[in-house]
């Protein structure tokens, strides 16, 4: 299956559980398996497998010359990973925690966002850039930001945020399969809390295609990555007050599924919108103008944006600093009264 | 330790002794001819932007034989990761004069699709990776494609350029770390002119060189007589075969002079020093290299006549064909930001469409504030 198709596309070959986190090392494996263009590296990768163990048995089973460490530098993991995929390898850049990202920044935003259009289609950039983020292991505001909006503003980049391990394999597979830069953010505070089936072998889950988490006709509630367990849980919340609630998980943020928030949306008539990142300029900001600016006929109520607050993340507040299931519900409520 | 400048041309024009690369008389005077050529390029391009036909225009006047003689050690096969004053490389590679001026005009005829500011180029069919203007981050694309030719077991050797300012920005240092520490095959050209827009190089560094700056990266480091295109091919053609051989990067300094201003832009009398300025015109590249085939008997005043008049003539008529090309469709706008238009791109197409066609959006473009 190419990266273009548009639906899930699964080999027959059964399924085993997996932690998210074995998910993703399994779709690196079998994308190394099968494309001897897809290389994987990074900080700390090769014989210790990652800090958090995504590239566990890489370096063993492929060799040093398709998974190894790099020099302490995410702009120079970024640099080198675009001529990389300009000359034609499919590379797979880990950046440690996507905290430590910014010093790539110019590269990604620059570069590898703008080399198609900037030279008329003639050079590519199929590339993908792996980074944990968000909240939740108590890792302060160094290891813990969620910062997928600036990429979302970047025009030329893919933003991917799986939230099941089943979805994280499928989406990375065709992220590595993507003609275009794909920033892969895995929330990792359920790399390993998050476990389901996940099919061995070929996976593919499109880019572009939100997952209707949860069927409802009350309120729709939008979230993407570690936001959709919590709001799960909100929603039973919710239920107890009689409120049905619809949960989309966006999976892609770009390009986003608009048409699936739009249906939902005008299904319900009302809308939350949850995230994790500090609530001005989020992507739930985006969210909620595109309900505005396509919904306002169907909407009985605000749209209601439940984040994280403007302020750096907090290390010893970090449980009252992120949404939780009460917020949410309690954003869910606020969409009935007010 | 203190590097040594290396030239081969002396005042008068001759080899010292035993350092001739004795390349034949055909390829030094195409070389010759791509060095006036160039200039004359650059001249019409200045004069365009003068004329208001196009919106900006950098030359390069003065380091013809910095850059042309380091692309001269390459083979075609091999890559270029530019800066934005290397247009003699586009020439050496035969592209095509009116693709390189349609650019400037940034329209259908530009292969980049008018996407950029003039000579921000990028020319796939001469393995001339798109140049873009954040300083020095192209040093660092060329280490990542040294690696994966060094992957893939290719020979493919990587040239990548950056100016006396570069050396400043985060990408010097990485590019040449990670090259160093992959030994990737690529050539690191520093082409050292004196400036940085307004800021001298004595602002850039308190090394003694840039090429000094090598020998904590742990590879070699050579400086070299910018202005000198045998000089600087020679040291360019040595670090290639390194490269070439699995050896690893070099970083080559250039020694030259940005004789035009920055740019189109940009005035230099307000900061330069007149006799700075004047004491480098005297090294022409140019004209030493003329002094240089003039000994050997192959350049006299019908070769110099035949050069130039021939690039202009041929400069002429690409420039005629090349203004003479259509604006880009509106539409085209919307392409290439992915490989697939995707659907929020194509509601904006749309709705652009819609706007020109009912409110007459756009009616008035195309002119450049000058």
């Amino acid at each position: 299956m190419t990266a273009t198709d548009t639906k899930t596309s699964t080999a027959k070959t059964g399924t085993k559980v997996m932690t998210l986190l074995e998910a993703i090392t399994d779709a690196m494996r079998h994308e190394m398996k099968h494309d001897d263009r897809v290389i994987v590296f990074g900080e700390d990768v090769g014989k210790k497998g990652g800090v958090f163990g995504a590239t566990m048995g890489l370096f063993d089973e492929f060799g040093e010359k398709r998974c190894f460490d790099t020099p302490l530098s995410e702009c120079g993991i970024i640099g080198t990973a675009i001529g990389m995929a300009v000359y034609g390898l499919r590379p797979v850049a880990e950046i440690q925690f996507l905290d430590f990202i910014y010093p790539a920044f110019d590269q990604i935003v620059s570069e590898a966002a703008k080399m198609r259009y900037r030279s008329g289609g003639e050079y590519t950039c199929p590339m993908v850039i792996r980074s944990p983020y968000g909240g939740g292991i108590r890792g302060g505001h160094y290891h813990s930001q969620s910062s997928e909006a600036y990429f979302c503003h970047t025009p030329g980049l893919k933003v991917v945020i799986p939230s099941t391990p089943a979805d994280a394999k499928g989406l990375l597979i065709a992220s590595i399969r993507d003609e275009d830069p794909v920033m892969f953010l895995e929330p990792k505070r359920i790399y390993r809390h998050a476990k389901g089936e996940v099919p061995l072998g070929e996976h593919v889950v499109p880019l572009g295609k939100a997952r209707l988490a949860r069927e409802g006709t009350d309120v729709t509630v939008l979230c993407y990555g570690s936001m959709v367990s919590v709001c799960e849980q909100a929603a039973d919340e919710a239920q107890k007050a009689g409120r049905s609630v619809e949960i989309l998980d966006l999976r892609t943020l770009v390009p986003l599924d608009e048409a699936a928030v739009i249906e939902s949306v005008k299904k319900t008539g009302r809308c939350v919108i949850a995230y994790e990142a500090p609530k001005t300029c989020g992507y739930g900001a985006e969210l909620a103008a595109i309900v505005a600016e396509k919904c306002i006929e169907w909407l009985e109520g605000p749209v209601i944006r439940v984040a994280g607050f403007d302020t750096p993340f907090p290390y010893a507040l970090e449980h009252l600093y992120m949404p939780d299931a009460k917020r949410v519900a309690a954003g869910i409520e606020k969409t009935f009264v007010w | 330790m203190s590097l040594e400048l290396i030239s081969i041309l002396d005042k008068d024009g001759l080899a010292q002794k035993g350092k001739d690369p004795n390349l034949p008389a055909a390829e030094l005077q195409k070389l010759y001819r791509l060095m006036v050529a160039t200039r004359a390029l650059d001249d019409r391009g200045l004069a365009l932007q003068r004329q208001g036909r196009i919106g900006f225009y950098l030359q390069s006047t003065g380091q013809e034989a910095s850059h042309i003689g380091a692309a001269y050690a390459l083979k075609d096969s091999d890559w270029l990761f530019p800066a934005y004053r290397q247009p003699g490389i586009l020439l050496l590679r035969d592209v095509p004069l009116y693709k390189i001026i349609a650019e400037w005009f940034g329209n259908s005829g530009d292969t980049s699709k008018g996407r950029q500011m003039p000579v921000h180029y990028s020319f796939r069919e001469a393995n001339f990776v798109s140049i873009s203007s954040p300083i020095g981050t192209q040093l660092t694309h060329a280490a990542g494609a040294g690696m994966a030719a060094t992957i893939r077991g290719d020979d493919t050797v990587f040239m990548s350029f950056c100016g006396d300012g570069g050396t400043s920005s985060n990408d010097f240092h990485t590019g040449l770390n990670f090259a160093a520490v992959y030994k990737a095959p690529v050539v690191f050209v520093c082409e050292n002119n004196g400036w940085a827009i307004s800021v001298p190089c004595s602002r850039q560094t308190a090394s003694e060189s840039m090429a000094i700056k090598a020998e904590a990266y742990g590879m070699p480091g050579v400086r070299v007589d910018g202005n000198d295109i045998l000089a600087v091919y020679r040291v360019c053609k040595e670090a290639v075969d390194r490269a070439r051989k699995g050896e690893g990067p070099t970083l080559v300094e250039t020694v030259t002079y940005r004789i035009a201003s920055h740019s189109s832009s940009d005035d230099a009398a307000r900061y330069r020093d007149a006799k700075e300025f004047d004491a480098w015109k005297k090294k022409d590249p140019i004209g030493r290299f003329q002094l240089y085939l003039k000994h050997k008997k192959l350049w006299n005043e019908a070769f110099e006549k035949d050069c130039v008049e021939t690039s202009k003539a041929a400069i002429q008529e690409a420039v005629t064909k090349a203004e003479a090309l259509p604006m880009l469709p509106p539409e085209t706008m919307f392409d290439d930001v992915f490989m697939n238009v995707t659907p929020q791109l194509k509601e904006q197409r749309q709705q652009l469409h819609d706007l020109m066609e009912k409110g007459g959006v756009g009616a008035d473009v195309g002119a450049f504030p000058l």
